[in-house]
């Protein structure tokens, strides 16, 4: 079958399925919303549709990144807007089936909103919430829209029509295209792509590869998984178009091994390539040749590191190796070698399926095109996100995100993982990019945003990633190996309470020499959460030094627990859920805290009714509370 | 012997005597050619067939891919999925990135630590339960996060971890 | 395929970059490293983790420089040399970065210099001397507390691990001139230790003995057992076998301490095998036999020598031993023919010593029955 057959026929299943005439049903079920019991909601559909006598077609989708909804599933009546649902439960699920597709009331109650043609009354646009309204969808394209198991889904949505334009055109005018579109590497450093391209393919030699980065290591950020899982191809056929370009005929994905369902995805979408023509010898008669392996990771960060990775593809330890020569020069078995990553990648295919002036015409100046970013941590509506470069920190954390839940105030945020660094209120309104970003002393990174409230010790959020960063060294070079140590001992000693002066001097000093001095990019941006802590909450660091104080109430070692004598109705709860045995009192006595017994787990403060709300936590001053039990309101 | 609780995906096979190892060892090999490329697949086969990588298998391997040994036991103890000693039945996995941390990774480490009384990194004695943390799962959006076979649980309590792995909650 | 060797070999001499050093103007083959341009134009640059014989690793990043036109600052030891390119071994950056990397490494380093058998032949007192590091410099930092036991299995050297730095020396000694691989780097991080497979003494390893690790740490953490320095060194050819691998003893008086390979040898490079780097304390032996022994009458072949070798035999002189020795050959060889006789001859010997052998074994016995210990 030819391409254009091909298409011909993905467009009209497509289409049929658009027109059928029973109702569809797009449930997520990326890791998301497996996590957050997809599964159990399934079943319960499936169910329901049976007691109802219902037929119904059942689409697993990607993530659409309403993750802080999930499990949410699209209810798509003939004729009718197709509605969203979320937060559901299989109670919920037999509501929606009796009242919307049994009956015709769309629950506006329980509806999130409405995509496609035509609107239903009391339900909001889905696509004009504040969650949604600011993003812009490159990269998401077709993630929660499409079934990512169905090539075809893919192609009736112009998928691979970029590799067709690709093909018509000389290698070196795609790397133009790439270069006029201002595309710049996703994967955190923000390498120009087209540039990238051009030193692989100017390098001499025949065989050369190209590599997907899908090793998303940083913590705190899933954008590439979600893609893998809700859109392969898009992925793919942006290295198709990359192989051509450079003259590769075999690539590789480097993908953790903690990403099981994208490595599923993967597999079965490089099989329905082959089938389609699209892999293999003599794509679509054209001549190229490209192969495409996909390599496991084996649980080691510093594998996103690009030297470190090709080792490790060759089977070796994950140690990176001094630049030059880069790997556009002698990467995978000494040959020249481009490596991106996945959203790279994906921002590709999309180029070419439009035009490099379509994408340039998103984002700043030299920031252009989309970001998608992984938004959790302290915010109300955590998800996947994707939004034009420049946008600026509020938009995203209060506009899109909905602020910070339980009424606390905002601290910072986190951008680029383990080498980026915290944003304080003084960023809200600075724009998202590159540059922007290197100036406040963090990284655009990989994607991963981490909202912080009052409650979080920015202290313990630096001895966090050095903790991280520590463990995942390779253990090479003297500055990461010994360095990243030094500074975790310093900031382990600090939220322990026996920090000393000079600490925070010293902790600048060896950050800077590591930065200077490191192999590896792992290293050269380890100290970055500490410098920008430092630098953006040095009082935080100063109260635990000097006052053996935290802030935040969050470094154990600093906090006790103490019941307000004033508000405790002696109500036993405390008592009952201590797993201490810490807690003296008894009915209507003021209980007390044994701070020597004190476990400092937070059970009592969690348990103790609201309505009470007799457990408070002090740091750096003497607890307010008697010693032993007395009786509830001063009286015997 | 005591019966394990019913819990999805538990590892069923054990690593058995040597005997049993090569035996198994060698239908493993015969999936690969022997390049230096197939080092890492082929371990990653290993610890999911035995639960870990026992030394002999290590070995037979080096042969295989035309490696000293030691360069065999340093990949396996530089990634951490290889262990090196037998896990137990069941992996309970906690994640531990800045999404889950900031939501209360820590306090579901600590019900899992006591609530089988070992510590991030060991098997319980009767080999029933292994306990580890991981560096990201990627479901940050529903932190905190624990895997129990391969089994993602999201949105996780003390008392909801409890529950994933098998014990009633008092 | 000799000639085209040659010819690249030669093509390589004659192309010579310049580049500049610390101001100065320093020529340099092509393909070199900066390191290597640096140190030929007599430019110290520390380091502890480059060798001359070994591929260039990066690792201790006391080799640091900056270099106009290239972002921050690089190792020398991985960076190769191009024309034109303008160094600088001592800048504000380069210093700070390697006074805080001796400093993380002997916060880090457990032992007391006094009783380390490298003291003074140490290449990390050297560095840290060099750099002028201060008892306060590291003072201030938190100490390592990783404490491992050491490995005295083997019964030539032994391996302190809490005096390793981790250049990788070693491992890529055992990899690319021994072509062994009995040790490698395992775990990461801060637990990355040099290894034996299963983590187990030295000694159960595959190891062959042949020492290239301990001639390449530039710490205490591979040293041989016996601590004695020696006081001066004499260059001879190892007596062991006919390679004639060149070597310098190590000298207290007329005792041997240790040897070490000739690193300007063509013939071994410095390189040496377990017997000639650790085989030598039979010559100062008590037991080393230094005059020739007879058998005493009566004394038959069925006792026990027993270490006590006097009740068995008596010494005697050179010409006695030999004139003995040529009248039993001569009765054997008269009584049962020259070929019930064998003659074995030693590696140890000379190629001139085994002629004179083979001609005694053919021209005087009359028996091609010659042979050589190399062949057993």
């Amino acid at each position: 079958m030819s391409f254009e057959e091909i298409k011909r026929q993905a467009a009209s299943e497509w289409k049929a399925m658009q027109n059928s005439p029973i109702p569809r049903i797009l449930i997520g079920t990326a890791t998301c919303g497996m996590a957050a019991g997809a599964e159990t909601i399934m079943e319960a559909l499936n169910a329901e549709l049976a007691k109802n006598n219902i037929k119904a077609d059942i689409i697993q989708v990607g993530c659409i990144g309403l993750c802080y909804a999930e499990p949410l599933f699209e209810v798509i009546k003939p004729g009718k807007p197709g509605v969203f649902y979320g937060d559901l439960t299989p109670e919920l699920v037999a509501e929606i089936i009796r009242d919307w597709l049994v009956g015709d009331n769309p629950r506006p109650d329980l509806a999130l909103g409405t995509r496609g043609e035509g609107t239903l009354k009391g339900i909001p646009k889905l696509f004009e919430l504040p969650v949604l309204k600011p993003q812009v969808r490159i990269v998401l394209r077709n993630c929660g829209n499409i079934d990512p198991t169905n090539i075809g889904h893919y192609i009736a949505n112009g998928g691979y029509e970029g590799f067709i334009k690709a093909l018509k055109m000389k290698p070196q005018e795609i790397i133009d295209e790439m270069k006029k579109s201002g595309l710049r590497g996703r994967g955190g450093a923000g390498f120009p792509t087209g540039m990238k391209w051009q030193f692989c393919h100017d390098a001499p030699g025949t065989v050369k590869y190209i590599v997907c980065n899908a090793d998303e290591g940083d913590p705190g950020a899933f954008m590439d998984r979600a893609v893998m899982e809700g859109d392969p191809h898009a992925v793919l056929e942006g290295m198709l178009i990359g192989a051509y370009a450079i003259g590769a005929s075999e690539g590789y994905v480097y993908i953790r091994a903690e990403y099981p369902l994208a490595i599923k995805r993967l597999v079965v979408a490089l099989k329905q390539m082959e089938e389609c023509g699209l892999l293999g010898d003599n794509i679509l008669g054209s001549g190229f040749n490209f192969h495409i392996k996909i390599k496991e990771g084996a649980g080691a960060f510093v594998c996103g590191e690009e030297t470190a990775l090709m080792a490790s593809i060759e089977g070796n330890r994950g140690m990176p190796r001094s630049r030059p020569p880069f790997p556009a020069q002698s990467g995978l078995w000494g040959k020249p070698t481009n490596i991106n990553n996945v959203e790279t990648w994906a921002n590709v295919s999309a180029i070419l399926q439009k035009s490099a002036s379509w994408f340039a015409s998103y984002g700043t100046e030299k920031s252009k095109g989309t970001k998608t970013f992984s938004l959790v941590g302290k915010v109300v509506r955590t998800g996947l996100i994707e939004v034009p470069m420049g946008i600026t920190l509020r938009e995203i954390i209060y506009g899109i995100g909905g602020g910070i839940p339980g009424g606390k105030k905002y601290k910072a945020t986190q951008t680029g993982g383990p080498s980026g660094g915290c944003l304080p209120t003084s960023f809200l309104d600075s724009p998202v990019d590159y540059e922007s970003l290197a100036a406040a002393g963090s990284i655009m990174g990989s994607g991963g945003m981490v909202v912080m409230d009052e409650t979080t010790c920015m202290v313990d959020v630096a001895r966090y990633f050095l903790n991280f960063t520590q463990s995942e060294s390779c253990g090479k070079c003297v500055m990461c190996r010994l360095g990243t140590k030094q500074m975790l001992d310093i900031l382990q000693d600090i939220v322990n309470g026996k920090g000393r002066p000079g600490d925070i001097e010293l902790l600048l000093e060896v950050g800077d020499a590591i930065k200077n001095g490191s192999l590896c990019a792992l290293g050269g941006t380890a100290p970055n959460p500490v410098q920008t802590t430092i630098r953006y909450f040095r009082d935080e660091y100063e109260a635990h030094i000097n006052e053996k104080r935290c802030p935040a109430l969050a470094c154990r070692p600093l906090i006790s627990y103490y019941i307000i004598p004033e508000k405790c109705q002696g109500c036993g709860i405390c008592i009952r859920a201590c797993t201490s045995e810490a807690i003296k009192g008894g009915k209507r006595m003021v209980h007390v805290i044994d701070q020597s017994k004190c476990a400092k787990c937070g059970t009592c403060l969690d348990v103790c009714p609201a309505k009470f709300s007799a457990v408070a936590i002090s740091s750096g001053a003497p607890v307010k509370a008697p010693a032993e039990p007395v009786p509830v309101g001063g009286k015997a | 012997m005591k019966v394990a609780p019913a819990i999805e995906g538990a590892r069923t096979a054990t690593p058995g005597t040597d005997k049993a190892i090569d035996s198994q060892m060698n239908e493993i090999l015969t999936h690969f050619k022997g390049e230096k490329g197939e080092l890492i697949p082929i371990l990653q086969q290993v610890q999911q067939r035995f639960g870990y990588l026992p030394e002999q298998a290590m070995k037979r391997i080096a042969e295989f891919v035309h490696v000293p040994p030691s360069t065999v036991f340093g990949i396996g103890t530089f990634y951490a999925q290889f262990k090196l000693v037998p896990t137990g039945r069941n992996i309970i996995k906690v994640c531990r990135g800045t999404g889950c941390y900031v939501r209360g990774a820590p306090k579901i480490i600590t019900e899992l630590e006591n609530q089988l009384g070992i510590k991030d990194g060991d098997t319980t004695p009767d080999m029933e339960y292994s306990l580890e943390t991981v560096a990201c799962f990627g479901s940050c959006a529903l932190a905190p996060v624990m895997v129990v076979n391969d089994k993602v649980h999201g949105r996780m309590t003390p008392e909801k971890a409890k529950k994933a792995i098998g014990k009633k909650s008092e | 395929m000799t000639t085209t060797a040659s010819t690249t070999a030669e093509e390589k001499k004659v192309a010579t970059i310049t580049l500049t050093i610390d101001g100065k103007k320093v020529e340099a083959p092509k393909g070199v490293t900066v390191l290597e341009a640096a140190l030929g134009a007599d430019i110290y640059i520390p380091t502890l983790c480059y060798d001359p014989d070994l591929k260039p690793y990066g690792a201790c990043r006391l080799c640091v420089v900056e270099i106009d036109g290239m972002r921050g600052i690089v190792s020398s030891c991985t960076t190769p040399a191009a024309d034109k390119m303008v160094v600088h071994t001592e800048t504000p950056k380069v210093n700070q970065a390697r006074r805080i990397a001796i400093e993380l490494i002997m916060a880090n380093h457990i032992g007391d210099c006094l009783t380390c058998a490298k003291n003074q032949q140490c290449e990390l007192q050297k560095v840290a001397r060099y750099l002028g590091i201060e008892q306060e410099h590291f003072d201030r930092l938190r100490k390592g507390t990783r404490v491992l036991p050491i490995d005295k299995s083997h019964p030539a050297f032994d391996r302190d691990h809490n005096k390793c730095i981790l250049c990788g020396r070693c491992v890529r000694a055992c990899q690319e001139i021994a072509g062994v691989g009995a040790i490698d780097l395992a775990y990461r991080g801060y637990a990355a230790k040099v290894s034996t497979f299963g983590d187990k003494p030295i000694h159960d390893s595959i190891c062959e003995s042949c020492g290239e690790c301990i001639a390449r740490c530039p710490t205490g953490a591979l040293v041989p057992k016996r601590t004695r320095q020696a006081t001066r060194h004499v260059k001879t050819i190892c007596p062991y076998c006919g390679v004639g691998c060149s070597i310098y003893l190590g000298m207290r008086g007329n005792e041997i301490v240790e040897v070490q390979g000739d690193r300007e040898s063509p013939v071994n490079k410095g390189g040496l095998c377990v017997k000639g780097r650790f085989g030598f304390d039979f010559v100062n032996h008590p037991s080393r036999l230094t005059k020739p022994l007879i058998r005493k009458e009566g004394k038959g072949k069925d006792i026990q020598v027993n270490g006590n070798f006097k009740d068995i035999f008596r010494e005697a002189t050179w010409d006695e031993a030999l004139d003995l020795v040529a009248k039993r050959l001569n009765q054997i060889k008269e009584k049962y023919g020259p070929d019930s006789i064998g003659v074995l001859s030693s590696a140890k010997c000379t190629n001139e010593e085994n002629y004179l052998l083979q001609k005694f074994t053919r021209a005087v016995i009359g028996t091609n029955n010659i042979d050589h210990c190399a062949r057993l």
